[in-house]
């Protein structure tokens, strides 16, 4: 078998994530936040007509962003880099839909706390191994892609004991992605109802949190929520691999409260200039570990 | 049937004049229709090498039906039914029009994308596909909608009403998005975005085939530098692809450790696009006019990333080419014949498996690919989902060399003064025709603009063309090739849908 020392040689190239930190994290563009200290009281209805997905909003002068429905088009980031910029790094998944508008509508710590504790309390069992089915409800097919990687040698999903299940009787979490497309709801609702409880709904990209920049339509449903209850939204268009595995941790409760900054984000990826951060992609080997 | 209907003039002369064409050798581009105030127009698409040309006419109202083409072209029957379930009007032929797309309820409108449209409520009807055989010995299998691992949704029904004879219909509607109807009324700047999702894993063919033709609306040339940039991120788009299709065809022969292997290859060039454009998929580099900013990584270290990327592939090709239980696995399987792949007018590595070696970048060069050097493909004649992973290596071997010289050139053009893109006209009108050589086969955009806005969008995918061929490749009861023949065929669901 000439196989195997060739799989050898390539050293360890698989992600330590979450126990460590990874590398690739940072570099990636994966959320749009409004600048603090900006001055965004000035001719920001530009920026709002030029969000193709109608992502931004003005409230009480100051613009939000709906981070369920934006695409990361950089329109906005482009036309008024004093007030918008990316956000790197893929801790972006939130347990509840309102959380991902930014900033956040002054919400109490309290409901997001109730939350965390009801979905704790049904996936208390999940803590050693996850199955997941997924399901495409109207994707436009790279979700697939990305979903998939979660079981590449990079991400190796197995080894947190997370494994795709082609069964919904032994599925625990489900993770749809699509818009919600009229013709895949009957599926949806029935591969839901056929997995055993306690069960989890992750609604994976934009595309199944808002319907992304379809929206709604006379064959999309503007994303699943109206369809299951969703109990965990990853956005991005597509989410990144790392995104999805942030956002299934975050599903089965593998994350402490620690990791979790406010917002979501996590400290150090917080304000890293995107230029630099290229860089340091490169001189890591983009990230991975070992040999390219 | 047909000859209990009665057609105008102009619509027995049109299908004459296609027909006529087709006969002479030109390669039936496709069928598409559009809302007009009086009636619905049919485009037709006519390629012959350099040039696309086209024929039209006005099926009107008070006769909703036109004679099918299909009669001569097996190429248009999956463009007839489409054409069916989207603006309701029939071809009229041997064939049924079953729904492919949109299957509606009795009385539900239907979305007639175009100007001049009145829309009601549009009811889709869920039911699956029922058996058309029965009898003895008659046996049915359905596959999907959802599928058995992380794969986009499809519904196929396989009937095997005897030993060696084996139906396989397949329908893509669940998967069905509507886009063509939510193009209407956005800017190009919007609309590029939206051709990005119509079928998300040749996002950048799409979008450079969208913007293709606003800019011959417009009558701008790109910039060298812009051509430059779409070339680079269409090939490592090319290349990204044809990982995925190995890498299925591993997973099907349960080649895990080359499974592995590919899975790794394919990130690594999912990491080097992000770190080239932000977007693992290229998304948002390609914008009417040119593209949206220079590349994130220098010449010297993408000439570094391409050449690691290039060893591994090549390597662990030629490993698992050389490994007998995989090639084997292949040959033989899945055939295309040259003749069907001819009728159909099969695109891309499908077509390319088949005799079949139309290649956009090579016959109507756009972005930059007239000023580089391109590779020609070894003509192969199987058919079989060998001949076709085969054409796929060859592609991938091409793109890189392609890269190499798209990168060598941007280097030089950057030491002059660099331009990305020019300024688009915002109050545009006119129509044309894009197109661009994705990773699945050409894709083609009518765009149709008035004062600036999208009225008409249409977009064909390689996808769409080449899966009407699929029944053909399962000539004998072979179920167990039916995980190979899915892999070799590299279909995007979505950009079948629509
Ligand atoms: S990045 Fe694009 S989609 Fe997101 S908020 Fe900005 S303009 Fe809107």
């Amino acid at each position: 078998m000439p196989w195997i020392p060739r799989g050898l040689r390539e050293g360890v190239v698989t992600s330590r994530y979450p126990r460590r930190r990874d590398g690739y994290g940072p570099v990636f563009r994966a959320a749009v936040r409004v600048i603090d200290a900006a001055d965004a009281t000035t001719r920001i209805e530009d920026s709002v007509a030029a969000c193709p997905t109608g992502a931004i909003t003005i409230h009480d002068g100051r613009p939000r962003i709906d981070q369920g429905s934006c695409i990361l088009c950089g329109r906005c980031t482009e036309l008024r880099p004093d007030v918008f910029r990316f956000d790197p790094g893929f801790e972006t998944a939130e347990l509840r839909r309102e959380a991902l508008v930014v900033p956040e509508i002054t919400e109490s710590d309290e409901v997001l706390r109730l939350a965390s504790a009801e979905l704790g309390r049904r996936v208390r069992a999940l803590r050693k191994s996850v199955h997941i089915r997924h399901i495409d409800v109207g994707s436009d097919g790279s979700d697939e892609w990305e979903v998939a990687a979660l079981t590449n040698p990079v991400y190796d999903v197995q080894r947190l004991g997370v494994f795709f299940t082609a069964s919904p009787r032994h599925a625990d979490l489900l993770l749809a992605t699509g818009v919600g497309t009229v013709g895949m709801l009957d599926a949806l609702r029935q591969t839901y109802e056929a997995m055993p409880e306690p069960k989890v709904v992750i609604a994976a990209g934009v595309e199944a949190i808002s319907g992304g920049l379809l929206g709604r339509g006379y064959a999309s449903h503007g994303g699943i929520a109206t369809t299951v209850p969703v109990d965990v939204f990853v956005p991005g268009s597509p989410p990144s691999p790392f995104s999805l595995l942030y956002g299934i941790l975050l599903a089965i409760g593998r994350l402490s409260t620690a990791d979790r900054a406010p917002g979501g984000r996590s400290p150090r990826s917080q304000g890293k200039d995107l230029g630099t951060a290229r860089s340091d992609l490169y001189s890591e080997g983009f990230g991975m570990e070992g040999r390219i | 049937m047909s000859d209990t209907f009665v057609f105008s003039d102009e619509l027995t002369c049109f299908a004459t004049r296609v027909s006529e064409a087709v006969r002479k050798g030109a390669r039936f581009g496709g069928l598409f229709a559009t809302r007009e105030p009086s009636g619905t127009r049919l485009l037709v698409l006519l390629e012959e090498g350099a040039i696309i040309s086209t024929d039209s006419v006005v099926v009107q109202d008070a006769q909703p039906q036109y004679p099918a083409l299909s009669l001569e072209i097996p190429a248009a029957a999956w463009y007839e039914r489409e054409i069916h379930d989207l603006f309701g009007i029939e071809a009229i032929g041997p064939r049924r029009l079953d729904p492919l797309v949109l299957p509606t309820t009795t009385g539900s409108s239907r979305p007639r994308t175009g100007s001049g449209t009145t829309k009601g409520p549009i009811e889709i009807d869920p039911t699956p596909l029922s058996a058309h055989l029965r009898g003895e010995g008659v046996f049915t299998i359905p596959y999907g909608p959802v599928r058995s691992g992380v794969f986009e949704s499809i519904e196929y029904l396989v009937e095997t009403p005897g030993e060696d004879i084996l139906h396989l219909r397949a329908r893509v509607f669940h998967k069905h998005r509507g886009i063509e109807t939510r193009f209407e009324g956005m800017t190009p700047a919007d609309g590029v975005l939206l051709a990005e999702r119509y079928e998300g894993v040749a996002s950048v063919a799409h979008a450079v085939a969208f913007s293709s033709a606003v800019e011959q609306i417009a009558g701008v040339e790109i910039p060298e530098g812009a051509g430059l940039l779409r070339v680079l991120h269409a090939e490592l788009e090319r290349v990204a692809n044809h990982l995925e299709s190995v890498i299925r065809h591993c997973e099907a022969a349960g080649q895990a450790v080359a499974f592995a292997r590919f899975s790794l290859h394919k990130e690594r060039v999912q990491r080097l696009r992000a770190a080239i454009s932000g977007s693992r998929f290229g998304r948002g580099v390609v914008i009417p006019g040119g593209v949206s900013g220079p590349p994130g990584l220098g010449a010297s270290a993408l000439f570094s990333s391409i050449d690691q990327v290039e060893a591994g592939v090549r390597a662990d090709l030629r490993l698992l080419m050389a490994t007998p239980s995989f090639a084997d696995r292949l040959r033989g399987t899945g055939i295309v014949s040259p003749e069907v792949a001819r009728q159909f007018g099969a695109l891309g590595p499908v077509g390319r498996g088949s005799g079949q070696m139309a290649d956009a970048r090579i016959d109507r060069p756009y972005a930059a690919y007239s000023l580089l050097g391109l590779r020609s493909i070894e003509h192969r004649l199987q058919g079989d989902a060998l001949a076709r992973q085969r054409a796929r290596m060859d592609e991938i071997e091409g793109s890189f060399h392609i890269i190499r010289q798209a990168i060598d050139r941007m280097e030089h053009l950057r030491a002059g003064k660099m331009q990305w893109a020019v300024p688009v006209d915002l109050k545009l009108n006119g129509q044309s025709i894009g197109w661009a050589e994705a990773p699945q086969g050409e894709v083609l955009y009518i765009v149709q603009l008035e004062e600036g806005r999208l009225t008409r969008v249409k977009p064909r995918s390689a996808s769409f063309h080449n899966l009407a061929m699929f029944q053909a490749a399962f000539p004998k009861d072979v179920l167990t090739d039916f995980a190979f023949i899915e892999a070799s065929f590299g279909v995007s669901i979505a950009g079948v849908a629509g």
